[in-house]
């Protein structure tokens, strides 16, 4: 049986030979928004069901705890965790990031189905923050997937968290937030940027 | 030491044979990075034969920052917005430690109200991070309400920290010298009527989760930790006192202000409870009860004066050479700082000993193989596992 | 019951210790040569009561070339910890596995053959990553790794840090003209 091979597809070197049929090799592709009254409709959903992710990556994941209580109450704007990336769409880095967790935040962000936002979480997302200087923990995140917003603090206070969660709903709502689409059209600085930092890498180049 | 020099030492299998994957009797299962009720990442890999966990390896280091050797890189005063953040629950117990540590190294001494803030802080901070952990306890058996009790109660004892040090989660209050600052006008009211309300809630949640019989079936013999596994495995803590070793660090050797207070350790046989993750939720939950107390205790008998004793410049501050090893009863049981000086403004080697190196490596894996893989989550939660300390 | 004199003793005799310095009264180091370790530990565990092993540490001596092992522990009922240390070559770390003394000795020694690069033969799942993945640098932990420069060329740091010196900070830009800062 030949298979049709599109111009563009990935080669998924790191698998062992025998496997590589069994996983994805065609590239991430970026979805134009819809133009007029329907965008406005989509986007107005996807702002008011933001299903995050339940992974606390880092110290970040402490104050996430107190969001589903009734005292701070994240439910009211729609946001709920879920166990598996197939059914979240916002994912909240919470806070540094170190090569080990990095290489399954890649492989978890790349599951999301779109249209997916990531949240970086306090002021080790943005320039390394407290472990700057170390030797696990990665600077800059928006290197190595696509940041929407950025909370900077240390860590932030749970109304800080809803505060990023209602600004990243506004740019939902005017258009702005296309981090998926970023990914897409950049995947391969992308991924070379993952790649030089996660070594042991036996998955498939993209984990769809 | 070549591949061949190896064959020489043949590995210890520890009794256990390897399984036959092929076989199609046994199944790998990696569960982790995330799960219910720890806070923090770590990977279990199992092998499974049909709903029985068979045997269990753990992989741990998603969430090492290197905080040794950044700390060798910092000078001794800039160590300390970063040591708290090594126990996120309660990251008191590493403020006081380090500067335990350091005051002892250079001679420094402390007035006697900042060791009585200091004690009521910690105090203050186990209570926080008991109520994060019984949420996860019963969460992990599928309880949820009983954590959004206790972790709303954890946010008023965050206010109250926010109040005292302006930090909910870190507050970098107790320093070298002493602590930052005294108490603000009216705070012992404060924390007076919340643990009056975090008692109540309490009572509540002992009500809930020890008469509910999902919760005795599930947790009642998970976990069995017997007295002779105690110093084979290096346990401490709750999980040893539950299993009826009489240990208490605050007790046994008292640091701070604990030997004038008035409390006697919790055992397990003391409660008459077994040594499984229901005799350990049960003793967990009396050392909060004994916690609340000690904290009134202190509140009612705290001597006024200074609260702090300024050190040298701190940006030029050496340490005179020497080494040293403190430790002092954390949540999860003895908690440990080996700090050694060179004599510089930078420490020569910080080596921060976490409880759950013992507990959640070499004692989770003796104690996985034969539980259901559906408790593998209660199980690590009863040994109260918290990862960021095994690999720091 | 216990007295330190007499373990001093004992230990310089059976296995040739330089002696129990005492930092506190309930903290004291010792120190054996590398081959001798294995039985000390045994010896104080069995029978001076020294049963919890508290922690498997090392501190990199790279003046001397040498790394620093240290074994902590502790005796509950006398309430006192002795740490035993002992020094094995910088450049060819090998020491003895222990790992039948106690059972985290075992995680112990992963860390440190990851850390340090101290090989431990026969120490089970030493050869596997225990906190960093496909690492292929020298052991981070040594004194002569520079994790500044490490991070700068392998993690991209986001300009505008400018100085990481409180010192200087506040002698140049927020109290200039303060000769105490």
């Amino acid at each position: 049986m030949s298979e049709t091979k599109h111009a563009n597809t990935l080669a998924n070197l790191d698998l062992p030979e025998g496997e590589r049929r069994y996983f994805c090799d065609a590239r991430p592709e970026a979805v134009e928004p819809v133009k007029g009254i329907w965008e406005k409709f989509l986007n107005w959903a996807r702002a008011n069901s933001l299903w995050i992710l339940g992974f606390g990556t880092g110290c970040g994941a402490i104050e996430l705890r107190p969001l589903m209580t009734s005292r701070f109450d994240m439910y009211r704007f729609g946001v709920q965790p879920r166990p598996t990336p197939r059914q979240s769409g916002l994912f909240i880095i919470g806070g540094y990031a170190s090569v080990k967790t990095m290489k399954r935040i890649v492989r978890s962000y790349e599951q999301m189905q779109g249209p997916k936002f990531v949240l970086g979480l306090g002021s080790c997302t943005v320039n390394g923050g407290m472990y700057w200087d170390s030797y696990n923990t990665v600077n800059r995140l928006d290197h190595y997937i696509p940041v929407d917003v950025y909370i900077a603090g240390c860590m932030p206070r749970p109304e800080a968290l809803l505060a990023g969660i209602k600004t990243l709903q506004k740019r939902i709502l005017s258009g702005e937030a296309e981090g998926q689409n970023e990914y897409a059209r950049n995947f391969d600085w992308y991924k070379a940027n993952q790649k030089s930092i996660i070594k042991d890498w036996n998955m498939p180049d993209y984990n769809w | 030491m070549t591949t061949k020099d190896r064959e020489k030492y043949p590995v210890h299998v520890g009794g256990t044979e390897p399984f036959d994957l092929e076989s199609g009797r046994y199944m790998k299962v990696w569960q982790g990075p995330q799960h219910p009720g720890i806070t923090g990442n770590m990977s279990l890999e199992l092998i499974t034969s049909g709903d029985e966990v068979v045997d269990l390896k753990t992989h741990v280091g998603y969430l090492h920052r290197g905080f040794e050797k950044l700390m060798e890189r910092r000078k001794w005063i800039q160590n300390f917005p970063l040591v708290c953040r090594i126990c996120v629950p309660e990251p008191d117990f590493n403020e006081y430690l380090y500067a335990a540590a350091v005051e002892e190294l250079s001679g420094l001494t402390v007035p006697e109200r900042a060791n009585w803030l200091r004690a009521m802080n910690l105090e203050m901070a186990r209570l926080t991070s008991y109520l994060m952990w019984l949420g996860g306890q019963a969460g992990a058996f599928g309880m949820g309400t009983i954590g959004q009790w206790t972790v709303t109660m954890r946010d008023f004892m965050l206010d109250l920290f926010e109040e005292l040090s302006g930090g909910r989660i870190y507050h970098m209050y107790i320093v070298p010298g002493g602590v930052r600052g005294d108490v603000p006008q009216g705070w012992f009211d404060r924390v007076w009527s919340t643990l009056t309300t975090v008692e109540s809630v309490l009572d509540d949640v002992e009500l809930v989760l020890f008469n509910n019989a999902v919760f005795k079936k599930r947790a009642g013999g998970l976990g069995v930790i017997d007295p002779d596994m105690v110093d084979r495995f290096g346990i401490t803590g709750p999980n040893a006192r539950a299993a009826g070793v009489r240990r208490d660090l605050r007790i046994d050797r008292p640091y701070l202000v604990y030997d004038e207070l008035d409390f006697s350790i919790v055992t397990g046989d003391g409660l008459g409870v077994e040594s499984d993750a229901y005799g350990r939720t049960k003793c967990r939950v009396a050392e909060m009860r004994q916690s609340i107390d000690l904290i009134r205790q202190m509140m009612d008998r705290m001597p006024e004066g200074p609260v702090h004793e300024a050190p040298p410049n701190v940006l030029h501050w050496k340490i005179p050479p020497g080494e040293t090893y403190l430790s002092a009863e954390c949540t999860r049981g003895e908690y440990g700082y080996y700090v050694v000086s060179d004599g510089s403004d930078k420490p020569r080697r910080i080596y921060v000993r976490g409880p759950s190196y013992t507990h959640a490596v070499a004692l989770l894996e003796h104690m996985g193989p034969g539980t259901n893989i559906a408790d593998t989550a209660g199980l690590m939660v009863s040994l109260h596992t918290y990862p960021p300390e095994i690999e720091r | 019951m216990h007295d330190i004199r007499d373990l001093e003793k004992e230990l310089k005799r059976r296995y040739g210790a330089d002696g129990i310095q005492s930092n506190r009264d309930d903290l004291a180091f010792t120190a054996v040569k590398p081959h001798a370790v294995g039985d000390a530990l045994a010896y104080l565990r069995d029978h001076w009561r020294y049963v919890h092993l508290d922690f498997i540490t090392c501190v990199d001596l790279i003046e001397e070339g040498r790394l620093e092992l240290v074994y902590m522990l502790r005796n509950h009922d006398a309430k006192h910890d002795l740490g035993v240390k002992t020094r094995i070559d910088r450049n060819r770390p090998v020491m003895e596995s222990l790992h039948g003394h106690w059972a985290a000795v075992a995680t112990y020694q992963r860390e440190l053959r990851e850390m340090f690069g101290i090989d431990f033969p026969g120490c089970p799942r030493v050869d596997e990553d225990f906190a960093l993945e496909g690492w292929d640098e020298m052991p981070p932990m040594r004194r002569d790794f520079d994790t500044r420069a490490y991070s700068e060329r392998t993690y991209f740091p986001r300009p505008g840090r400018t100085t990481s010196d409180p010192a200087e900070h506040m002698r140049t830009k927020q109290y200039p003209g303060r000769a105490d800062l």
